[in-house]
């Protein structure tokens, strides 16, 4: 008895230097925000940002980071440009180690929760970093939640749509886009038969797979009842829906190695009339020959399932503050502004993305007709269940989504296997079915 | 006992100055190898990963909850419970078995063709040597820019010729062959420069003598030039061995993340184990350690055999 108690008293000791070493970096790494939110002006120092946006969407990222430095001269940010495929990898080996770790990171709305899972993000309730917490759209703020925290701040958003090449529907005296998959199915097949361009070349990516999953009211996972559903009857309907579609004539053979790459070419060229693609790619489209006249391409909200039910995954990138960092204050400054609706606006407006906030959907931004039709798209999107790494299941769903589309698996078998291998590495007490 | 000790510290007074010299090796040497083996080792007892170790972060704290398992990871993996070690040994094994033998076969027939005298000898050797200089990233990626299946120099050849294009990285069979080659490429340099050097070394009176005795060229192939090349043969392979078991960059770069995991080799799996998800630090311990154990009975398996066929003679 005696012995349990001093082992308390000592870890209660041990618990209170702890965090009195966390408050006696306080100076700086004051977690509350006080400072920034009180005299903003006065908060000194230097962060580092990480960005993992590509090389094209720099420049507009600079420019807002020149933007802010002229509005706080006393604070310098270094903007690191992190390749996107190696940044959730390197941060957490760096977020480990607490040396090499940025302030702020941006993240893809697939990582906040496994980040904030292991401690790495700072929550941001009642800091400044978060203002005006009710203009941001629901669906992206969902991503940016971690049990009652919010860990970080949206900073774009996108989402799953049908694009398609309005003078070969013309062509084909197709009037208006598909609305299910068996019309976009029958649409392909009209096309095909009157134009000779190929209906479609899917993307055999596991994220790509959702749209049709969706459409049967099925989903990945049961969160709450701790189930994995990717194998239930509704989403095996989907996937055979997906490989009806891929073995017909009239799609082209998905391609297993750079299957994005493959698609996304084939619709530029106008080698196929439709394709399901998110806002990202609409930049890339006009630079083919096919969309030269910018308003040739054709948005419409992604196709339903039988059951009417029509719904395409969320996407984008978060904002976060690391745990560790030495200059909360300043971080937190540098996320308002980054998030805010002026910036969203001048982003939306120079690179195509889509702000996360209500209010950032101005008069200018919504005049651009793609912008336009991917807010509709965004009316009937859908949140990934927010688990730590949702991100890795994607790796094994890759696997078997490629093997069902190239006929080496039957869908059931392929989603069976899948259910099976979530559940046996990262999934483990989850049950299936 | 004590004699040990006696002459222990005898050597060390006469050969201090040796002990002084070898000393900073045998600390960097621990420090770079000693220390992150024994850790491996000891974690590979343990079922530590990423969410059960201790770190402070911030004001955030957690300490260590990890526990010491005993051989739970080794029966894991070895009872076949983890699911993936057999068929992945398999595939490992004869990957590195087609790889070896081509590299051999390729790299000896290759360099029986430089050995003679013949005009421009010395530009054909640079040209066979490149691909050893190209950093294996790059060769993996400019390979994999070949095999593309629609935008690829390979189908767009073959389609010249009028034959359908090959899926090279979709298919399971044939993505093995595809990496197969990669690494025959890219191994095969090393290997004719190894026994060139083998075959200059062999005295060009033997085959003369055996000329002179009326042995047939392939005779003399036989019983001259791969006596001749044993101790370059035996330690090539050898290397060539380990380095294959373990060839990481082709198979992740050449393949990809989604390509498929049938066509992933023992280390890659384990380094996929080591950084994907919440990273399951024991169980690539283990895998790591487990790997570390093959070759290590390889090599001693292998050295054994040559020992004995070089007593035998």
């Amino acid at each position: 008895m005696r012995k349990g108690m001093t082992a308390a008293a000592i870890a209660g000791v041990l618990a209170l230097t702890a965090t009195a070493c966390g408050g006696d970096g306080g100076g700086s790494g004051d977690s509350s925000g006080r400072k920034a939110a009180t005299d903003p002006q006065s908060v000194s120092g230097s962060i580092t940002w990480w960005d993992t946006s590509n090389e094209a969407e720099g420049p507009t990222y600079d420019k807002l980071v020149a933007a802010f430095q002229k509005e706080y001269p006393k604070i310098k940010v270094n903007r690191t440009s992190v390749s996107f495929d190696q940044a959730e990898q390197k941060f957490k080996t760096a977020a480990q180690n607490g040396k090499g770790a940025p302030d702020v990171i941006r993240t893809d709305v697939g990582w906040s929760a496994g980040f904030a899972n292991l401690g790495y993000l700072q929550p941001l309730d009642g800091t400044p970093a978060l203002d005006n917490a009710a203009d941001f759209l629901p669906g992206p703020m969902s991503t940016a939640k971690w049990k009652d925290e919010t860990v970080g701040v949206p900073q774009v958003t996108d989402t799953l749509a049908l694009l398609y090449n309005k003078e070969v529907f013309a062509k084909a005296g197709i009037t208006k886009p598909p609305a299910t998959w068996d019309e976009f199915i029958a649409t392909a097949k009209t096309i095909k038969a009157k134009t000779g361009v190929t209906g479609t070349q899917l993307n055999p990516e596991g994220y790509f797979s959702l749209p049709f999953l969706y459409g049967e009211g099925a989903d990945m996972l049961d969160v709450d009842g701790k189930k994995i559903t990717v194998n239930s009857a509704g989403a095996v309907k989907g996937m055979e829906t997906a490989l009806k579609l891929a073995a017909s004539d009239v799609a082209l053979k998905p391609a297993s190695t750079d299957g994005y790459v493959a698609a996304q070419t084939s619709f530029k060229d106008g080698k196929i009339a439709m394709v399901i693609n998110g806002p990202w790619s609409v930049s890339d489209d006009y630079t083919g020959k096919a969309f030269k006249n910018k308003d040739n391409l054709g948005i419409a909200n992604i196709p339903a399932g039988p059951s009417g039910t029509a719904a395409a995954p969320i996407g984008g990138h978060n904002y976060s503050v690391y745990r560790g960092s030495k200059n909360k204050d300043a971080s937190y400054l540098f996320v308002k502004f980054m998030a805010s609706a002026q910036s969203q606006e001048l982003t939306a407006k120079e690179i195509n993305t889509l702000p996360t906030r209500k209010s950032a959907y101005t008069a200018a931004v919504t005049a651009d007709p793609a912008k336009k039709a991917f807010q509709q798209a965004l009316s009937v999107a859908k949140s990934r269940p927010v688990i730590p790494g949702v991100g890795d299941l994607f790796v094994a769903f890759d696997q078997h989504y490629v093997k069902v589309l190239r006929g080496d698996a039957a869908p059931k078998e392929g989603l069976d296997a899948l259910a099976k291998e979530w559940n046996s590495k990262l999934l483990k007490d989850y049950s299936i079915g | 006992m004590s004699s040990l000790i006696v002459r222990t510290r005898r050597s060390f007074s006469t050969h201090w100055y040796a002990w002084a010299m070898v000393l900073p090796v045998v600390i960097v040497l621990g420090v770079l190898v000693g220390y992150p083996l024994g850790r491996g080792i000891y974690l590979s007892f343990t079922d530590a990963n990423e969410a059960n170790m201790g770190r402070t972060i911030g004001d955030f704290s957690v300490p260590s909850t990890y526990t010491f398992v005993g051989l739970e990871n080794y029966w894991n993996i070895l009872s076949g419970k983890e699911g993936s070690f057999y068929p992945r040994l398999t595939w490992t094994i004869l990957w590195t078995l087609s790889c070896v033998v081509l590299h051999y076969g390729i790299g000896l027939g290759l360099a029986m063709l430089l050995n003679r005298r013949m005009r421009g000898r010395s530009l054909y050797r640079v040209l066979l040597v490149l691909p050893w200089a190209v950093p294996a990233f790059v060769a993996a990626f400019a390979w994999k820019l070949m095999y593309n299946t629609d935008n690829g120099v390979l189908n767009a050849l073959l389609g010249k010729v009028g034959v359908a294009p090959v899926d090279w990285l979709g298919d399971p069979f044939v993505q093995k062959l595809s990496v197969i080659a990669v690494n025959t490429w890219l191994g095969v340099p090393f290997m004719m420069v190894a026994i060139l050097g083998g075959l200059q070394s062999i005295p060009r009176e033997l085959h003369e003598a055996a000329e002179i005795d009326g042995a047939t060229p392939w005779q003399r192939f036989v019983h001259v030039t791969l006596p001749g090349l044993r101790p370059v043969s035996s330690t090539i392979v050898l290397l060539g061995t380990i380095w294959t078991f373990n060839m990481f960059p082709i198979i992740y770069l050449v393949i990809g993340q989604a390509g498929g995991t049938e066509s992933e080799i023992l280390v890659t799996y384990a380094y996929r184990l080591a950084f994907q998800g919440v990273r399951d630090y024991a169980g690539s311990a283990a895998y790591g350690i487990v790997i570390l154990s093959l070759l290590l009975v390889f090599s001693v398996v292998y050295r054994g055999m040559l020992n004995r066929q070089e007593a035998a003679k």
